[in-house]
């Protein structure tokens, strides 16, 4: 039960942290060699690797974000994420496989909101000194899609 | 995007019949009309994409085992794509012969036959008529007439070719063949690609709110590279005067340009004038844009632009075609393929895929052109009649266009052969 409270409060820092556009706090989550993916499902499920961000270890996720505020050019849009059925799949003392699901909703300008990506994430979360981190986070999206272009982490 | 507005869609002024106007034959000049039209959009399926041209429909790495099958499009036509039980590949309208209604449902797999849902009539991999349920009838009563011809009555086969293992399927029988078609001018660029055996490493997808032909003129605008998608810049890792091979066809269809890697001796100096430039950040991880050589020539870039929807693409070490799919005047999909070679070590793979965040829907140095071209779409789909302008290069000797890879010399080819090809 403690353990399923401190995996959801993980959780919902990661999200609020995107939601509230705090992208730098972002690779925080992580450790520092932690993986970050969003992979379409219709690859995973042929064990084929790729997919629409690859971050292997967070100095590529800092780089992401620093080219998400310095050089790509987007419109202004913002997430909201809905997240639910956190699954436990394997524990050891220090590391934890879960999995759950997870709705982005995408909003434009301030004036349109669209469902943006639809999928589970897959992740082993590892015990540290700061507390729990993502060792590994794939994002795992049905809605193979993209509409338009993807600038923020899901 | 201005999602919520797209319901609101004025297709804009359409020519009557789908004739439009070109101010003049050297494709400088494009009426906005053949962007939002939909009866010119109706004209190019029976014309280009139905016409004497080779469309691109998958690897042959994607297809291994015979009965492996693809659902994709030639144009906005359904078209299914197998690998026979004898190795070869055949291609078909996914269009049943009986009612009309889409025969293969899934993206992809594996089958001896192919069955319509709705009256199981069934097909083989070359798409023959195999079986007729109740063809005799209900106890010899009320069959199919005794002259239904089974042979007759097959799915519509498309020409099936191959080029170094990327297939292609034409309905036109009069198209040259496919190496003809693809010409001595573009086969080197497609030996250097495909010089060895290939992995396909997946596909992704992005659907783009604008026309088809707006990305076909981006991937061939080698002007908006450097001023649209800033990552080089910000991050100090290219300069604009990078020596360039633009060339075309001789049939003014295709297009092959790379950007070699030279040693910069001047240090990054012609982006001083440029507002994006910034001489502070650098990357944490510049393994992302590393280039390991795997060919004789340095390339750090290769875009290949097949007419009418291909794009063969080397950035760095990322290895992927483009296929453009058109859905409706101001809708199109555009599905990257990855692959790597058969012989990669994991550690390769790996760097291709890490390489894979610098195109694609969410790509570092990419991400920007699906907004530009609905940006285009959006000006354009209401107003006053008007047309868009290529004049970078125009008077510039044929060499200099070629080493130059700011010019719009390449656009301007698209849109000759496309104004050729539709009588314009």
């Amino acid at each position: 039960m403690k353990l399923h409270f401190e995996l959801t409060e993980l959780q919902t820092g990661y999200i609020a942290a995107i939601d509230d556009e705090r992208f730098e706090d972002w690779p925080n989550f992580f450790t520092p060699d932690g993986n970050y993916e969003i992979i379409p499902r219709e690859n995973f499920v042929q064990g084929l690797p790729a997919g629409l961000m690859h971050c292997f270890g967070q100095t590529m996720m800092r780089d992401r974000v620093v080219s998400m505020r310095e050089a790509n050019v987007y419109h202004a849009h913002t997430y909201r994420h809905f997240v639910s059925g956190l699954e436990i799949l394997s524990q050891t003392a220090d590391e934890v496989a879960t999995r759950s699901n997870y709705l982005v909703m995408r909003t434009v300008n301030e004036l349109n909101a669209d469902v943006f990506q639809v999928g589970r994430y897959e992740d082993i979360v590892v015990r540290t000194d700061a507390g729990w981190r993502y060792k590994s986070k794939r994002a795992i999206y049905e809605n193979a899609r993209v509409d338009t272009l993807l600038v923020i982490p899901v | 995007m201005q999602v919520g507005d797209r319901a609101n869609v004025d297709k804009g002024p359409s020519p009557s019949g789908g004739e439009v106007r070109f101010p003049g034959s050297d494709g400088s000049s494009v009426p906005f009309e053949v962007y939002s039209s939909k009866e010119i959009y109706d004209l190019e399926q029976e014309r280009i994409f139905r016409g004497p041209t080779w469309n691109y429909l998958a690897l042959e790495a994607e297809l291994p085992e015979p009965g492996d099958f693809k659902s994709t499009f030639v144009g906005d036509t359904p078209v299914v794509v197998t690998r026979t039980q004898e190795g070869e590949f055949a291609a078909w309208v996914n269009r049943c012969a009986h009612r009309g209604a889409i025969v293969c449902r899934e993206k992809r797999g594996n089958a001896k036959s192919h069955a319509c849902i709705y009256h199981q009539w069934s097909y083989n991999a070359h798409g023959d008529l195999e079986g007729v349920p109740f063809r005799r009838g209900v106890q010899g009563v009320a069959g199919m007439p005794e002259s239904f011809d089974l042979k007759q009555n097959g799915l519509r086969k498309l020409r099936v070719a191959s080029y170094k293992g990327l297939l292609f399927a034409s309905f036109s029988d009069e198209v040259a063949p496919l190496t003809d078609y693809l010409g001595e001018r573009m086969l080197p660029g497609i030996d250097r690609i495909f010089h060895k055996p290939i992995e396909f490493l997946g596909a992704t997808r992005q659907y783009i709110h604008g026309n088809w032909k707006l990305y076909m003129e981006n991937v061939r605008d080698g002007y908006h590279a450097s001023l649209l998608h800033t990552f080089h810049a910000t991050f100090n890792l290219v300069r604009s005067n990078q020596k360039a091979r633009v060339i075309g066809d001789t049939s003014d269809l295709h297009t092959c340009g790379d950007l070699f890697i030279t040693p910069d001796p001047s240090g990054a100096s012609d982006y001083k004038d440029i507002a994006t430039f910034k001489d502070k950040l650098s990357l944490e991880y510049p393994q992302i844009v590393e280039n390991r050589q795997e060919f004789e020539e340095l390339v750090a870039n290769h875009l290949q632009c097949i007419f009418p929807q291909l794009v063969i693409m080397q950035i760095q070490n990322v290895l992927a075609v483009r296929q453009v799919l058109p859905k409706a005047p101001d809708e199109f999909e555009l599905i990257f393929h990855f692959f790597g070679y058969a012989d990669d070590s994991p550690e390769m793979r790996r760097h291709r895929v890490t390489q894979m965040n610098l195109v694609g829907a969410a790509g570092l140095i990419s991400m920007e052109d699906g907004t530009a071209i609905e940006l285009v779409q959006d000006g354009i789909k209401s107003g006053p009649q008007g047309h868009s302008i290529a004049l970078m290069g125009l008077e510039a000797a044929e060499e200099d266009q070629e080493r130059v890879p700011m010019a719009e010399n390449h656009i301007r080819r698209f849109w000759r052969g496309y104004q050729r090809l539709m009588g314009f």
